[in-house]
């Protein structure tokens, strides 16, 4: 540091002095600020963050951590945080971070369910979802209960909390063509759908939840009868053929329809849940009911070929139920195999001949049991016959029928079930017959007939060879004397012979002689005393019309 | 070798608008005679200033990289990007170049940033001889690179100008952007306050 090379001072400019205004601690304001700001999106996100729930399902596909939604009614109310699987690898684990405005959805009934597109006969839905990717549905519960842990549904509900309307159950045999979601119809309009079926706990049948939408509900009576309108019914009935469904969708995806029955009925309104029968069309559905069903017993000693499962009994023409069982079976005493058949019947389908007969039973003392029933109208003759309902297919159905002319059976109404005597069937008595008229022409000794003819023709040709030999030469002589006698007889007959002209004279004469007895009955009729006083003399007659004498008069009897 | 003399050692003081070469009389509160500008020997309160904006800065970089700066909505697909999740997006998606771009601009220069100017004030608190030509060039490196930053707003807003196909196609700036372009700004504004002479203040204890 040397003088030297400092600068004169003088030749430099003496800088001015200025009051200085902002301290430099001021600058210290920016990052509080900063700092505030992030204060305040912390404080902010915090404030947003919702509960986070997990939910389980099968699978993730379609989700996305950080990007698929949680919808409710189409607006988000949550995000997808993680999806991570579960310990035991099973099930997926969504941990979804919800709105703070969602808070209320973390309830123990809420339900999630994943949207993806879905296409099914009944419809296509989610189709929005094809280019956003999956989200989560959501559906609200109302309880008061909060939960963290849901277990995903699989499939959409058909139902959602809240909706207007009232769910029912129906009682089917089985799933038919139905699933979650099939439409129920009324009147041939929507009115509701499938929300869910499970197997009965016995396996017995087949248990549907449906919802009817309101207000269509109130057309749910307590007599309503539902029934299954999937696929096509076609009947073939004496009106032509009859081609009955609910709509196109039905066909294809199936449905239930209820209606109320005909006549007079139990019209008060449903309550929520109450349980109905499904049946499988509507002529079922619509028919009286058919009261407790009775299982009955036959034994048929013949073949029952064309005799199947569902086969109809009907008793005199009446549908009273169907056969449910065949089976075959072995009598040691007749070496024989009967075919056992198990039927269920509806005694109450016989409407008020039933209720007739129930009470005819009672008021004899012996009660209202269906087997003393039949006990007399077996005595009666009643038997069950396997009839041909179809001769194309062949087709047999059971007939109860009186046959008067059945023999006896000994009937006992005390077993179980109840065992009809059988009759062989009309076709089989038809066959019996043939068969007996077929034994009665092989009875007949045909070998013996023929040698027996042969014999006799023997005879025959040797009596021809004798008329030949003798009578037809004699024959001959007796024909040329014929024809002689016959040439005489032309001669006698023909017009120039002698015989013809003496008949003719005589004839001539005889007509003279018949007109002279006209002209004298006629005298005498204008004349009837000339028989005493003899023939008048002829009056003159008048001079000017005498130019000619009457001939006639000259005749004399 | 005697290092050569400062201007405050000759009773020097030059202004930094007009470049004015005045005597520095030794008092407070000077100002240029020929432009009113202030006069002072180092930028006033450097340290400081550079201290509280680096902070700022990095106080933003969090939501910066936290909030996602980005929305593509194609064909219903909503896609928000973080600037990392975008990196991570654009290299699996097959344009690793186009990542490491990204990166760089959005994350390793915001750091480097960070990083250096945090080890520059450090060692001019210090006062520290060390390294003294390769801090002054790492210096002049960050002030040199510092605007690449806003590479990542610029991209946002082209996107959201250029892409806007309703439904096909569309893209939205989300607030992390906001946050990206403030601290880019913040770190710009460090950079400038940091008086680089303050790296060579350190003669009168290595003399």
């Amino acid at each position: 540091m040397t003088e030297e090379t400092t600068p004169a001072g003088d030749e430099l400019p003496q800088p001015v002095v200025h009051r200085r205004r902002l301290g430099a601690s001021l600058i210290w304001l920016v990052p509080v600020l900063a700092s505030l700001v992030g204060l305040s999106l912390v404080i902010n996100s915090w404030l947003q963050a919702g509960p986070t729930v997990t939910i389980s399902f099968d699978s993730a596909e379609g989700l996305d951590a950080g990007k698929t939604t949680v919808k409710y009614k189409n607006v988000v109310i949550g995000k997808v945080s993680k999806i991570r699987l579960s310990e035991d690898r099973a099930k997926v684990l969504v941990k979804v971070a919800l709105e703070k405005s969602a808070e209320n959805f973390a309830r123990a009934d809420t339900r999630f369910w994943v949207v993806r597109p879905r296409i099914g006969l009944g419809g296509v839905s989610g189709v929005d979802t094809l280019l956003s990717g999956a989200f989560i549905g959501v559906d609200v519960g109302t309880s008061k209960e909060p939960r963290d842990q849901f277990v995903g549904l699989e499939i959409p509900p058909a139902v959602t909390y809240g909706a207007p309307g009232r769910s029912f159950a129906l009682h089917a045999e089985d799933l038919g063509s139905l699933d979650i979601g099939s439409p129920v119809y009324f009147r041939r309009v929507q009115v509701g759908r499938v929300a869910s079926y499970a197997l009965d706990k016995d396996g017995r049948g087949v248990t549907f939840q449906i919802f009817v939408d309101g207000p269509y509900d109130q057309f749910v009576t307590k007599s309503s009868r539902f029934w299954n309108a999937s696929g096509l019914d076609v009947s073939l009935g004496a009106s032509g053929l009859k081609v009955n469904t609910q709509s196109l969708a039905a066909v294809l995806a199936g449905g239930v329809a209820f209606q109320d029955p005909a006549g007079p009925h139990d019209a008060s309104r449903a309550s929520e849940g109450d349980t109905y029968r499904l049946f499988g069309d509507k002529a079922t559905a619509m028919a009286p009911p058919d009261g407790p069903s009775q299982y009955i017993r036959m034994r048929f000693n013949q073949s029952l070929r064309g005799l199947a499962v569902d086969a109809p009994v009907e008793f005199l023409g009446i549908n009273i139920g169907r056969v449910v069982s065949i089976n075959m079976d072995y009598d040691e005493k007749h070496q024989s195999f009967p075919v056992t058949v198990g039927a269920v019947i509806y005694p109450q389908r016989l409407g008020r001949a039933y209720e007739k007969l129930a009470a005819l039973a009672e008021a004899q003392g012996t009660g209202a049991d269906l087997s003393q029933m039949v006990a007399k109208l077996v005595a009666n003759g009643l038997r069950a016959q396997a009839r041909t309902g179809n001769l194309l297919t062949g087709q047999l159905y059971i007939a109860m029928d009186f046959l008067p002319k059945a023999p006896k059976v000994d009937f006992d109404p005390a077993a179980r079930p109840l065992q009809i005597p059988t009759a062989p069937g009309s076709f089989d008595k038809l066959q019996e017959q043939l068969g007996e008229i077929v034994d009665k022409i092989h009875k007949i000794p045909f070998d013996a007939i023929g040698t027996h003819l042969n014999e006799a023709l023997a005879g025959l040709d040797t009596t021809l060879k004798q008329v030949n030999g003798n009578v037809l030469p004699e024959l001959h002589g007796t024909l040329k004397d014929a024809r002689k006698t016959l040439g005489t007889a032309n001669n006698a007959l023909s017009g120039d012979s002698p015989l013809q002209q003496n008949l003719s004279g005589t004839l001539q004469e005889l007509q003279r002689m018949a007109r002279s007895l006209r002209v004298f009955s006629d005298y005498l009729g204008a004349h009837p005393e000339a028989l005493i006083r003899g023939r008048k003399a002829d009056p003159a007659p008048p001079a000017p019309a005498r130019t000619q004498p009457t001939p006639a008069t000259g005749a004399k009897p | 070798m005697s290092a050569l003399p400062r201007a405050g050692e000759l009773g020097l003081i030059g202004c930094h608008v007009c470049g004015l070469v005045c005597r520095d009389t030794r008092t407070a509160d000077l100002a240029c005679p020929r432009c009113s500008a202030q006069l002072h020997r180092r930028k006033s309160a450097s340290i400081s200033r550079t201290w509280a904006l680096l902070i700022t800065a990095f106080i933003f970089y969090l939501p910066a990289n936290l909030l996602p700066i980005m929305r593509t909505v194609s064909l219903g697909d909503v896609d928000d990007n973080t600037i990392l999740s975008g990196v991570v997006e654009l290299w699996v998606n097959g344009s690793p170049d186009l990542a490491v771009i990204v990166f760089t601009a959005s994350i390793v220069v915001p750091m480097l940033k960070f990083l250096v100017l945090g080890m520059l004030l450090l060692s001019a608190q210090r006062r520290s001889g060390w390294a003294q030509r390769q801090r002054a060039l790492m210096y002049r490196l960050v002030e040199f690179i510092g605007y690449w930053s806003m590479l990542d707003v610029f991209v946002v807003a082209l996107l959201t100008a250029l892409v806007r196909f309703s439904v096909l196609s569309r893209v939205e700036p989300l607030p992390g952007v906001i946050y990206f372009g403030l601290t880019v700004v913040a770190t710009m504004l460090a950079s400038m306050s940091f008086d680089p002479r303050l790296i060579w203040d350190n003669r009168d204890n290595d003399d």
